[in-house]
């Protein structure tokens, strides 16, 4: 073994980087030990005990830095001390970047945001309800957009936020629109008189695009999630919102978007609205209007017919019913579209992305053509035995629960829908495809190119079937998606094109009426 | 009925937990908010995560007494007060006594250094002659081993302390506590890394007999010293006071000197005041002292769910909670990731040793490291790294200490009271700077680096603390 040492007079260094060097030196080939101090008494002795303290060494000073290797050859000892100097001569600029520290729980993002007032959770179902609770604990309202959150959590979370005057919308809660800013999946709509408070995500954007559309605005429009009106949960959330939007400045007209409630929850909620100093519009979906009438309230079965009367009480008018040919009058296209049809392609089928457009859908068309099946059917005996497999008459609800296990919602990947357009498109029984498409924020980019696209792959597919395609955009001009283009790029690729859930479902059903009665 | 006044009425501001694409929506829209790093708490674990729930639905009980327990924290005014033999100050302490660092444990399961520095205790109190005797009174059950915690005292590594054995008094001048810690006899064979050679001894002896008496009549003639103040000074020279004391032990010297120079025959003068300079870590026993009469303060309110003590005895690293009374929660204790001084290497480690995780519990050393980017390098690090422990460790703390200041990070407060909650929830464990004892006794400090406290510990902690709350609420 050979001992060579190099000292460096007056050369003072930190000890932490003398450490290192030491440590560099060791790694290094054949180095059997290696020292980079400066040579203090008590890093002599430590030398010593070692059996590596050389005269030189010995007699240097305590601002002198002395560099020892022991190797086995004359070579490696000689090739550690040249790098020792070059590592010593190097300006050690060393560069590193402070990490983006984001907070990593809900209580260090509060003290991070000072005046933090929402909670957006979007977690796994199985966490989402201690997530909320800690931020109603911090006192903040909560927007749970998590499904998979057992009632019994909502239950209770939805007691706290009432008892501390805090919203617990969700779980499940696709939308809001809260002061004007659009949370989750929500549309750019303008500022306005509408407060709407409503149990279903689609229904809520449908009517907020809807009211836009019509020259209305929205001041907040409140998700409460798809079982507010539970009895279970008793409408808790409805109730809170109604509160908040009756004592909100901003808020002249209200605007509530039922989902199928439960009967105590339904007198509840309609107890509550007839104490309301505000309008009150009540949709009940699939709901029963003598209910609504008997008890004396505006009442809307179509979300379109209930963003006409909203805006029209906000403009100080009266309440009345949408008129047939508010839109227009189709009668011309749909004659177009009927007349390509070949004798059999007598059904419709409607892939829909949100499920209150298919609930909704289901309900015109029920009264044009009969009955409907579907995954989520109005009557149980209407029920799909597969919901991957249409039959007669069917809507499908693609963002149910069946189709969305383990994969994202149809409204961000197109895909599912995509598969399902080319097999309807084979069937040669199919005579009219219905589809939404919902843009805003939280959608696909392109929700409408991805449709078209589909569309011309199934066309290339089977050229003898001609099914006529008939959409609507839920969306506006100042969506990330722009209206206008969604628009033109589905009517460039031949499908029609309807500014209404409602319309885009009735002109579907007269079409396949038109057909009908042809061939009778 | 309240109402969501502020939500309907003040502008939104966003909290988004989950997918980061809804929060980059708001940002699109100029709305003010902001996204949550958000992991499974306790990485997952399904009954902590049943634990932690059931937890925050009692929470309004433990942030009560969490609060109670920071103001405690926030407020302390530890002040070195005074100079006395161990056994002539430290209440309950016995002549047979001897106390050691971190959580219980036997003779018989004690680390080389730690038996090292009993028989040179055994020795220096004159109840042994030498290693074989002590070594058979130690193990003969006449010796009463306790934790230095648990006597409102603090040693570093084997934290030995024995009935005539000088230790600094420090008075928390708020509620009136005091703590104790021995003195720090430097670097290189000392006992406090197991050395007991007849040298050893002796310098015990003249730190008892030179060293104390001029530092006491210097502290009295100061009228104490304000710890605090030196400690907020210090971490504004760059010592985060736990692996790094030389800007406060300078501060010390400072400020001791006028009264020394007053009090002291100038003949021995030169040599208490050579002692003091050739030690940088002299501050560290002082610095503990006052994180422990800190911290003592803060113990024993019922709920609260602070951390009051980080402590190793080289065998296990255990942990003590205010509103869980007396009670260790311990496990292994890790080996030290560092650098090592030539000659050494990973063979040579003991593992993690010492109460001097008292100045971590306290908001110093590891959760102060943005002020000590030199330490860093004891890793490999860059000052960034530095910057990013400390950043790191506000996930886990109640607090910050506006007393304590980090010029680097626009001199905001450091990281202050571990909450056993947030270091499970988040599952970041504290980070400790420390030295590297050698395995061996006597040997000494072999090397310096990094350690992280063990979440063992504090898993312990939390499912006690749910007993009782549970039980309770």
């Amino acid at each position: 073994m050979v001992i060579r040492w190099l000292i460096k007079p007056k050369m003072y260094q930190d000890s932490v980087k003398l450490m290192k060097l030491s440590s560099e030196l060791s790694k290094q080939e054949g180095i059997k030990h290696a020292s980079v101090i400066m040579a203090t008494e008590l890093n002599k002795s430590t030398l010593e005990n070692i059996g590596m303290l050389v005269p030189e060494v010995a007699a240097a000073n305590a601002d002198d830095l002395a560099i020892i290797v022991a190797s086995d050859t004359e070579k490696q000892a000689q090739k550690a001390l040249e790098l020792a100097e070059k590592l010593l001569n190097r300006a050690e600029v060393q560069q590193g970047e402070t990490k983006q520290q984001s907070p990593k729980t809900l209580r260090s993002a509060v003290e991070a945001l000072p005046g933090a007032n929402l909670a957006l959770i979007s977690v796994p179902g199985i966490y989402a309800a201690t997530e909320a609770l800690k931020a109603l604990n911090l006192g903040l309202n909560v927007h749970i957009f998590s499904d998979n959150v057992s009632l019994e959590d909502e239950v209770w979370l939805k007691q706290i936020g009432t008892k501390k005057g805090l919203l617990v919308m969700g779980p499940d809660c696709g939308t809001a629109i809260i002061d004007g800013v659009p949370l989750a999946f929500a549309n750019v709509v303008s500022r306005g008189k509408i407060g709407i408070v409503g149990a279903s995500g689609t229904g809520i954007q449908e009517a907020t695009v809807l009211i836009e559309r019509m020259g209305g605005g929205i001041s907040h429009a409140i998700g409460t999630g798809g079982r507010d009106l539970l009895d279970e949960v008793g409408g808790q959330m409805m109730l809170l919102g109604i509160d908040l939007l009756e004592n909100d400045p901003s808020t002249e007209v209200i605007l509530l978007i039922s989902k199928p409630a439960g009967p105590q929850t339904t007198k509840k909620i309609l107890d509550r609205v007839k104490q309301c100093k505000k309008p009150v519009i009540v949709n009940l979906l699939k709901g029963d209007m003598n209910i609504i009438r008997s008890a004396g309230f505006v009442g809307a079965v179509t979300i379109e017919d209930a963003a006409y009367k909203a805006v029209a009480l906000a403009n100080g008018e009266e309440a009345v019913s949408i008129p047939e040919t508010y839109w227009g009058d189709y009668s011309e296209q749909m004659a177009v579209l009927e007349r390509q049809l070949c004798p059999n392609q007598r059904y419709i089928r409607g892939l829909f992305t949100g499920g209150t457009l298919a609930d909704e859908a289901m309900v015109i068309l029920s009264d044009i053509i009969g009955d409907i099946f579907s995954n989520i059917p109005l009557k149980p005996e209407l029920k799909l035995p597969s919901a991957r497999k249409s039959h007669k008459h069917t809507i499908v609800d693609l963002g149910d629960d069946e189709f969305t296990r383990g994969r994202p919602h149809p409204m961000i990947d197109p895909f599912p829908r995509n598969e399902r357009l080319m097999q309807e498109y084979a069937d040669p029984e199919v005579g009219v495809i219905l589809c939404d498409v919902v843009t805003g924020y939280g959608s696909h980019a392109d929700p409408a190119g991805e449709l078209a696209r589909a569309v011309a792959r199934a066309r290339d597919a089977y050229p003898s079937n001609n099914p006529a395609v008939i959409a609507f955009v839920c969306g506006t001009e100042a969506d990330p998606q722009p209206l206008s283009e969604q628009v033109k790029v589905l009517e460039e690729e031949g499908i029609f094109v309807l500014p209404s859930n409602a319309e885009a479902a009735r002109t579907a059903g007269r079409i396949i009426k038109l057909h009908e009665n042809r061939r009778v | 009925m309240t109402l969501s006044r502020n939500l309907i009425n003040g502008p939104v501001k966003v909290v988004n937990v989950g997918l980061d694409s809804f929060a980059n929506n708001l940002t699109s829209l100029g709305v003010a908010n902001i996204h949550v790093e958000w992991r499974p708490p306790a990485n997952g674990d399904p009954h902590l995560v049943r634990l932690l729930a059931l937890i925050e639905q009692n929470i309004d009980v433990i942030n009560t007494a969490n609060q109670k327990a920071i103001n405690r924290l926030l407020e302390a005014q530890p002040k070195l007060v005074d100079v006395k033999l161990a056994g002539d100050v430290i209440p309950g302490f016995e002549r047979n006594m001897i106390l050691h660092s971190g959580p219980p444990i036997t003779w018989s399961k004690m680390c080389g250094p730690m038996r090292g520095a009993v028989i040179g205790a055994l020795i220096y109190e004159g109840l042994a002659d030498n290693a074989e005797q002590a070594e058979k009174l130690a193990a003969s059950g006449e010796i009463k081993f306790a934790p230095c915690h648990e006597y409102s005292a603090v040693g570093p590594m084997s934290g030995i302390i024995s009935a005539s054995m000088p230790v600094f008094v420090v008075e928390n001048e708020a509620a009136g506590n005091r703590a104790y810690s021995n003195f720090n006899e430097g670097l290189g064979k000392v006992l406090r890394f197991g050395a007991n050679s007849p040298e050893i001894i002796e310098r015990l002896r003249w730190i008892r007999d030179v060293l104390a008496p001029a530092l006491r009549d210097a502290i009295l003639a100061c009228g104490g010293i304000d710890l605090k103040t030196l400690t907020a000074k210090a971490l504004q020279m760059g010592d985060e006071c736990h692996n790094r004391n030389l800007a406060a032990t300078s501060l010390l010297i400072r400020t001791l000197m006028p009264a020394l120079v007053k009090t002291y025959p100038p003949n021995k003068l030169e040599e208490v005041v050579s002692f003091l300079a050739k030690n940088d870590h002299f501050y560290l026993n002082i610095s503990m002292a006052a994180c422990k009469a800190t911290l003592d303060a803060a113990h024993g309110i019922q709920g609260s769910t602070l951390v009051t003590a980080m402590a190793r005895n080289g065998v296990e690293f255990g942990i003590r909670v205010s509103g869980l009374g007396n009670e260790w929660f311990t496990s292994p204790a890790p080996y030290v990731k560092g650098l090592y001084f030539p000659g050494y290497d990973d063979e040579d480690a003991n593992p993690d040793l010492g109460d001097s995780a008292i100045t971590e519990t306290c908001g110093l050393g590891g959760f102060a490291m943005a002020a000590a980017p030199a330490i860093v390098q004891f890793v490999g690090g860059t000052p960034q790294d530095a910057l990013n422990y400390t950043l790191e460790m506000y996930n886990i703390t109640l607090t910050s200490n506006p007393a304590y200041t980090i010029p680097n990070l626009g001199f905001r407060s450091t990281p202050t009271g571990i909450d056993v909650l947030k270091v499970v929830e988040t599952g970041i464990n504290p980070i400790i700077n420390t030295g590297i004892a050698h395995r061996e006794a006597g040997v000494g400090q072999v090397g310096a680096g990094l350690v992280r406290a063990p979440m063992e510990c504090f898993i312990a902690a939390l499912r006690r603390l749910a007993e009782i709350i549970l039980t309770v609420g």
